[in-house]
């Protein structure tokens, strides 16, 4: 039922971890739902220097999360803002469609990490 | 990464047909395949090879009457059958149905329906083994109740229910007692006179028979309206030529877990057994579902917390072995098993469940195997969830 590519992504997961020191850190879902990622972000001149998720979930949810770390990795943020979940499964080579709404958060959880990222900076503006 | 093991526990999704069954059912599919209502030759073959099934069949479950046996195309029908043909056939009695809240959906579902023409449906709770409250029965039970379903075990969890039970609380109140015996027969004895069971749905590939073969048990004096109507086979309660072969092969596997279903279900309770043992010893946060020693032999369900059921079916199929979970994300809906919420599990408890169905092909090496295996397979994905506690990835 899934792609390749998904099992791919599944059995070897890319940057999967936490960032410790975080620039942005995004979380969407719950575990109510079956579904929970957390995806963290190094920020450099404007770029995504690093970036590593955590994510509870099946076997789409972790594969997702992985795909969007490495689309994201070294795009400004203006580009990774406009990644899409259907980037997302199109770069997975789809997805089952029960999965492409419940399991496909990573570009959401994306958004909310540079979301905070950009709200930190600008409670450090303030502060300054 | 390939695995080079290749090794089934999920014999409640399906299970392999007996090779003695096989055989039985080969002549019935290249020479006897006359009619068994024609009364030439080529319908005698047919007929007898039909009514040694029902007779090995009404043995399994020592049913007083061959008769009493009507064949349908599985578990689904059969239990359609009890629920709609009782209610149909009933309603100057009442039209007041009850049914545990961990049934088969073949049993929910058509309750459900029968609440859209009108009947009153109770669902009863169960505890947290997912044994049915008997108090909650007795109060839910009243003069216009036709019918009470419940089942035999459960597929999910292992839960097998006292019917004996049961059925002297449903028959102090004049109701009929369906049981669906699909997790249950060929695992455990069911005497359907001794339990006192008014109608039984049976399944042939949950016994190692073909699929697309079931019956039910109807109990001599019991009133029913068929949902098929044709040409009046079946004692004209279900209609349509009957599946010879299937039939045969039915009764072949019915009549092998006769004389072998008690060596074989204490064999597998060991293994079962050692199964659950095993993983609750090596994994921390490691639990079981359903009642510690009222469960079916071959059921081991086990939840791990922090993680998710699918990641770790996925995970125990890249090492060649196949089990269920009892995640939403396997199945249609996006909802956890009704049966693991109505226990009493949080969402994301019921999320983290697996189910190991054991069978006749198993061994302890297998069994050992996957216990060898599962400590790795959880301490990655916790390894990866944003919900495991710190100390445990130490």
């Amino acid at each position: 039922m899934y792609t390749e590519k998904v099992m791919e992504h599944f059995r070897n997961p890319r940057n999967m971890g936490e960032i410790q020191d975080a620039d942005g850190v995004g979380t969407v879902g719950n575990p109510v739902c079956g579904d929970m990622m957390t995806i963290y972000i190094k920020v450099k001149d404007n770029r995504i220097e690093d970036i590593k998720f955590k994510t509870f979930g099946c076997g789409a949810a972790i594969a997702t999360s992985s795909m969007i770390t490495e689309l994201a990795k070294g795009k400004t943020l203006e580009e990774a803002l406009k990644i899409t979940r259907k980037d997302v499964a199109d770069a997975l080579e789809g997805l089952p469609p029960v999965k492409m709404h419940c399991s496909n958060l990573a570009a959401d959880a994306l958004k909310a990490a540079i979301e905070d990222y950009y709200k930190k900076q600008k409670g450090k503006v303030e502060k300054q | 990464m390939v695995a080079t093991k290749k090794i089934y526990m999920d014999h409640v999704a399906g299970k392999p047909v007996d090779p003695r069954v096989i055989e039985a059912i080969m002549p019935f599919i290249k020479d006897f395949y006359g009619n068994p209502s024609s009364i030439h030759s080529f319908g005698h073959g047919p007929k007898k090879a039909l009514e040694e099934a029902r007779a090995k069949i009404a043995k399994l479950i020592n049913a007083e009457k061959h008769e009493s046996i009507i064949f349908t195309s599985g578990a689904t029908e059969s239990n359609n059958l009890a629920i709609k043909g009782v209610a149909y056939r009933n309603m100057d009695k009442g039209k007041h149905v009850i049914a545990s809240s961990i049934e088969h959906m073949s049993v929910i579902n058509p309750c459900k329906y029968l609440k859209t023409i009108g009947f009153d449906v109770t669902f009863l709770p169960v505890d947290k083994y997912g044994l049915v409250d008997l108090d909650s029965l007795e109060r839910e039970l009243r003069e216009e109740t036709v019918l009470v379903s419940i089942q035999y075990a459960n597929s999910e969890i292992g839960t097998v229910q006292p019917i004996r039970e049961i059925s002297q609380i449903v028959h102090r109140k004049n109701a009929y007692l369906h049981v669906d015996a699909t997790a249950a027969n060929g695992q455990i004895p069911i005497d359907v006179q001794k339990d006192g069971i008014d109608l039984l749905t049976l399944s042939s590939n949950d016994m190692y028979g073909p699929r697309g073969v079931g019956a039910l048990y109807i109990r001599s004096g019991v009133h029913i309206e068929p949902i098929i109507h044709g040409g009046g086979q079946e004692r004209g309660l279900r209609s349509g030529t009957e599946n010879v072969p299937g039939i045969v092969g039915f009764g072949k596997a019915a009549e092998i877990a006769v004389n072998e279903m008690q060596a074989e279900s204490e064999r597998l309770s060991r293994l079962r057994d050692k199964l659950i043992k095993g993983l609750l010893e090596a994994i921390p946060y490691a639990f079981l579902n359903g009642h510690p020693t009222n469960r079916l032999p071959d059921n081991a369900a086990v939840r791990f917390s922090f993680i998710e059921g699918e990641s770790i079916l996925l995970s125990l199929d890249m090492m060649g072995v196949a089990v269920s979970s009892g995640s939403a994300c396997t199945a249609k809906t996006l909802e956890p098993s009704h049966v693991l919420l109505a226990i009493g599990l949080k969402h994301e408890e019921a999320h983290g469940s697996v189910l190991f169905t054991l069978g006749r092909q198993n061994t302890e090496d297998e069994v050992e195997y996957v216990i060898q295996i599962m400590p790795d397979i959880v301490k990655r994905l916790r390894a990866m969830s944003p919900l495991t506690p710190k100390e445990l990835l130490s």
